[in-house]
């Protein structure tokens, strides 16, 4: 947890794709979840965000 | 000396004659080639996606042009976004798309555990096992529409023959409860050698001696499974499954020829409904939305699937 954290506050590039990762399956995830509108309608921004941060972070040093 | 030769030579060679003789950079015969590529990629991909962008935040249909094109800014995202139907599109999206990998990942990983088994004909039986994948899915959609037949299907009478029901009692394509697993079946036929043969790559990666050390530790054939098998196959089983969520997510041509969306629009998946509301409807800013946002979605998981696959590479 601990090189997690420091790895995100060096700016590395595994732990950044990490929270990309997530961000897209949260996103894709509540875009086909079939409880609640709201989560539908968040879903995009949400792995828009995902899938931006992934392609910056991509090129984060390793 | 030859030195000496080859540098009196060069020296001698007027320079506009030298020039002619080394003729263009590695570096300029490299654009030559690759800028065909590039100039296509722009034209095919590049264009149309900056294209459909633009066109996503406006009310523009394609089937009239005189019209004036009104910017409405992010109208059309919010719209779909906040649609009960989109919504209702997207859980058959769902459905299909979570059992379609599950059914597949399952027999796909139970027929490579088989077949990586040294038997007679085993060549054979994966010949006959990877023939589904081979077919266009557009002959495949209309042959099982003959096998989901409720008078002649073959389908419909191996049911019955199994439940004792009446072959004609129950229409796979034409029911509301049914017609969602008609296509989640055909898909799984299709499609499971390819999930078979990743799987199969996967357990032939593993060496043996990994296998001779657990037995010498007198550990179990159960424990091996789960401590060995799965670990070491879970990266290639990974790759299958987003390979597969990837394209089953732009799943069209199968479906149409199967249910066209139907009965209602149970079987309507979201490619579906996009090509509705760009090509029927009409409503090419909408439709352009719509496709921005699968498009995201697409891109998003074919960036996990990039990274799943480096880490397979590096293993």
């Amino acid at each position: 947890m601990n090189a997690f954290l420091s790895g995100l506050i060096q700016f590395r590039r595994g732990p950044w794709e990490m929270v990309a990762t997530i961000l897209i399956a949260a996103g894709v995830l509540m875009l086909m979840q079939p409880f609640v509108l709201w989560a539908f309608t968040y879903s995009f921004i949400v792995t828009l965000i995902g899938t931006v941060m992934f392609i910056i972070v991509s090129h984060f040093p390793e | 000396m030859s030195d000496r030769t080859i540098d009196r030579v060069a020296q001698a060679t007027p320079v506009r004659a030298a020039r002619k003789i080394r003729g263009l950079s590695d570096r300029a015969i490299a654009w030559i080639f690759i800028s065909p590529t590039i100039f296509l990629l722009l034209a095919i991909n590049i264009f149309p996606l900056i294209w459909t962008i633009k066109l996503s935040f406006t009310n523009f249909k394609a089937n009239r042009i005189g019209r004036e094109i009104k910017d409405v800014g992010f109208r059309n995202y919010e719209r779909i976004l906040t649609d009960s139907d989109t919504w209702l599109n997207m859980q058959a999206t769902a459905h299909f798309l979570f059992w379609t990998i599950f059914f597949q990942v399952l027999i796909g990983f139970a027929l490579a555990w088989l077949i990586n088994k040294k038997f007679r004909g085993n060549d054979l039986w994966t010949t006959i096992i990877v023939l589904p994948m081979m077919l266009s899915p557009a002959v495949v959609g209309n042959f099982w529409k003959f096998l989901y037949q409720p008078q002649i299907g073959l389908f419909n009478y191996i049911i019955a023959w199994f439940t004792g029901k009446d072959p004609s009692s129950f229409e796979m394509l034409g029911s509301v409860q049914l017609a969602p697993w008609s296509i989640v079946i055909v898909d799984t036929w299709m499609w499971t050698p390819f999930v078979m043969l990743i799987c199969l790559a996967g357990l032939r990666s593993i060496p043996d001696y990994i296998y001779e050390a657990a037995e010498v530790d007198r550990a179990s054939k159960l424990r091996q499974f789960f401590t060995i098998t799965i670990p070491m196959v879970l990266p290639f089983l990974m790759l299958a499954v987003l390979f597969r969520g990837i394209e089953n997510f732009k799943m069209f041509d199968l479906v149409v020829q199967l249910t066209g969306g139907g009965p209602g629009s149970t079987t309507e998946l979201t490619s579906i409904n996009l090509k509705r509301e760009a090509f029927e409807k009409w409503r090419t800013g909408y439709a352009s939305a719509y496709a921005i946002i699968l498009f995201v979605t697409v891109f998003g998981l074919a960036s996990i699937y990039v990274k799943a696959l480096n880490r397979v590479k590096q293993r």
